[in-house]
């Protein structure tokens, strides 16, 4: 096994707990102190536990997570890219409708494992989408 | 996910009436996972884990058919036991739930999410961990009493985080980009001969096992009614028991159709006993009841006396109508069990888009907001990252849906305990508080022990290999 998974729960826990800090940061010192009074019990929890994970990861204690391997990152990341594009930018800007069709036909042509050389499975794509 | 998905549907509905679709779609979810789990040998749902073990090998000796009529037959035998359990014990939890002070209803809400939190994975401090984040989620937006800001880093995060964006978010979003990352493979699916089966054969042959299956339904009803336990355990557990206990042992993994049975009439009689502490108490007895608690509050309907005492029709109507749904689940399973094949192999090019926009077209139909689709995205996304290395959608939501009645219950508390006997004796004191704060410790200590366990006879390796295997 490499230490990818091991550095990639260092990063994530890390990620984690730098979250938990800010907002125990924030709880502790915004005011009212009565409007924040929940906020300050959970936010401690929060950053002890995950604080607890962060140390765990850092010593390679951790045994649940199987991480993402290079292969599920790569295969991953054109449709999150589209998805963030349609949710962020396309939806807003060419409407809900002409966003979704786009980013469906899209989407289908990305991950479909009909040989993108083919006219036939070009056409099927289309009739699918439509 | 498909209740989830389904939250946006009953917005135009009566209550009853969309309460009735999310019962139904929670029954026919637990039911139908056991199509891809024999066809495909890959779990529709946790809680279909061992229906894999008999129900597959099954197909693969061409009796495809015959195992999915067993599981839809068994199925709605422990759905229909464990709904009856549910009409007979709510009313007596009803009735308890009256004694309950601001107090006891915070110490309620912060079991209902160490339960899960603790019990919903392999790891207790990941599990309390995302029920955290979900707390802390619920406290985003305008504090209700002060009427001060609290995280709000966006001006989509000023009304706080809408229940239900969040919940198709957290659910939906990971498994689009878990098909993402299965890339542009085809579905490593056998093309399996689905024979045609006698469905007369198939309910004579469950009931000609009724024994195991009276067994199997009682173990199943009485784990759902543990909260966040869930069907999966109930499966492998009357699996398990059923192999211990019969004569014909030895053939159980070979494609032996007790083995469907025990699985399948265990895991559906889980159903009605997981909404017996939610209905009455607020306490979600799995991650499907956590969803359709965010089904009730939409329609403000509170779980617990205000259910019971306010809307009465609403709740009686969505409880009976779950009997008559594990019926039209059986029938209509029956039915499609010949053409089930063909739908297990729809590609994840599709199921991936479509999922993305109706998840899309839901969290924008809430409020007709675009910020509650950004608020969808990015909690989906972080979830599928999240998950990856431990952390579970299904505490984060229950933090969400619960840390509202958490907080207004610990305020409303505090300003009693004031002005009477003070905090520390209001809230910890009392034989209710303590029984509570004694289970919230229990599940706590108990989960631990497990996890150390299961870490005992486990490797890394093993253990990630699992993992992979279930998403």
């Amino acid at each position: 096994m490499t230490d990818l998974p091991r550095s990639q729960h260092i990063v994530a826990s890390g990620a984690v707990a730098l979250v938990g800090i800010t907002v125990a940061w924030i709880s502790w010192t915004q005011e009212s102190a009565a409007a924040f009074l929940f906020p300050r019990i959970i936010s401690t929890v929060f950053v002890v536990l995950a604080l607890w994970t962060f140390g765990k990861a850092l010593i390679g204690k951790t045994k649940v997570g199987a991480g993402l391997s290079r292969n599920a990152i790569l295969a991953i990341l054109p449709g999150l890219a589209v998805m963030l594009v349609y949710v962020f930018w396309a939806a807003a800007a060419l409407g809900v409708y002409t966003a979704s069709t786009v980013a469906f036909f899209i989407l289908l042509t990305l991950y479909d494992p009909a040989p993108h050389g083919e006219v036939r499975s070009w056409i099927k794509r289309v009739v699918i989408t439509a | 996910m498909a209740v989830a998905l389904l939250i946006p549907f009953t917005f135009q509905l009566e209550p009853a009436s969309g309460l009735i679709l999310l019962g139904a779609a929670y029954t026919s979810t637990v039911a139908g996972g056991a199509v891809s789990a024999i066809l495909l040998k890959i779990p529709g749902a946790p809680a279909n884990i061992a229906t894999t073990l008999d129900g597959h090998t099954m197909a693969r000796k061409g009796h495809g058919a015959k195992a999915l009529q067993l599981s839809f037959v068994s199925s709605a035998i422990g759905g229909v036991f464990g709904v009856l359990l549910l009409i007979f014990l709510t009313p007596v939890l009803a009735q308890w739930a009256l004694a309950f002070g601001p107090s006891h209803l915070f110490w309620l809400a912060i079991l209902g999410v160490t339960i899960i939190g603790s019990l919903d994975g392999s790891s207790v401090v990941k599990g309390l961990l995302s029920g955290c984040i979900g707390l802390w989620l619920a406290t985003i937006g305008f504090d209700d009493i002060m009427g001060a800001q609290r995280f709000i880093f966006h001006d989509s995060l000023a009304g706080g985080i809408n229940v239900i964006p969040a919940l198709i978010g957290l659910f939906a979003i990971p498994q689009v980009i878990n098909m993402f990352a299965k890339g542009r493979k085809r579905l490593d699916a056998e093309v399996l001969e689905v024979e045609r089966h006698p469905v007369g054969d198939a309910i004579r042959e469950v009931l000609r096992r009724g024994r195991a299956l009276t067994i199997r339904t009682a173990t199943g009803s009485i784990i759902g009614l543990i909260p966040g336990v869930g069907g999966q355990i109930a499966g492998l557990v009357a699996y398990d028991q059923s192999r211990k206990m019969s004569p014909e042992r030895e053939k159980f993994g070979t494609g032996h159709s007790e083995g469907v049975i025990a699985a399948e009439s265990a895991n559906n009689a889980t159903v009605g006993p997981s909404l017996v502490p939610l209905l009455p108490l607020s306490i979600p007895g799995s991650p499907t009841a956590a969803v359709l608690l965010g089904g009730l509050l939409i329609h403000g309907i509170f779980p617990g006396t205000d259910l019971f005492d306010n809307h009465p029709d609403v709740a009686w109507t969505f409880i009976n109508s779950m009997l008559i749904g594990q019926i039209l689940m059986c029938v209509f399973g029956l039915y499609i069990a010949g053409l089930a094949a063909r739908v297990a192999q729809v590609p994840n090019a599709v199921m991936a888009a479509v999922v993305l926009a109706l998840a899309i077209f839901g969290s924008y139909s809430v409020q007709t907001s675009m910020g509650d689709v950004y608020i969808m995205a990015a909690l989906g996304t972080g979830m599928y990252f999240l998950e990856r290395f431990g952390l579970s959608a299904a505490p984060l939501v229950l933090g969400l849906i619960l840390g509202p009645i958490a907080e207004a219950n610990f305020v409303q508390g505090s300003m009693i305990a004031n002005a009477t006997v003070g905090i520390g004796p209001y809230f910890f004191t009392g034989a209710l508080n303590l029984t509570m704060i004694a289970v919230v410790v229990a599940s706590i200590a108990y989960s631990v022990w497990m996890e150390l366990r299961y870490r005992r006879f486990t490797t890394k390796e093993d253990a990630i290999e699992k993992e992979e295997a279930l998403t």
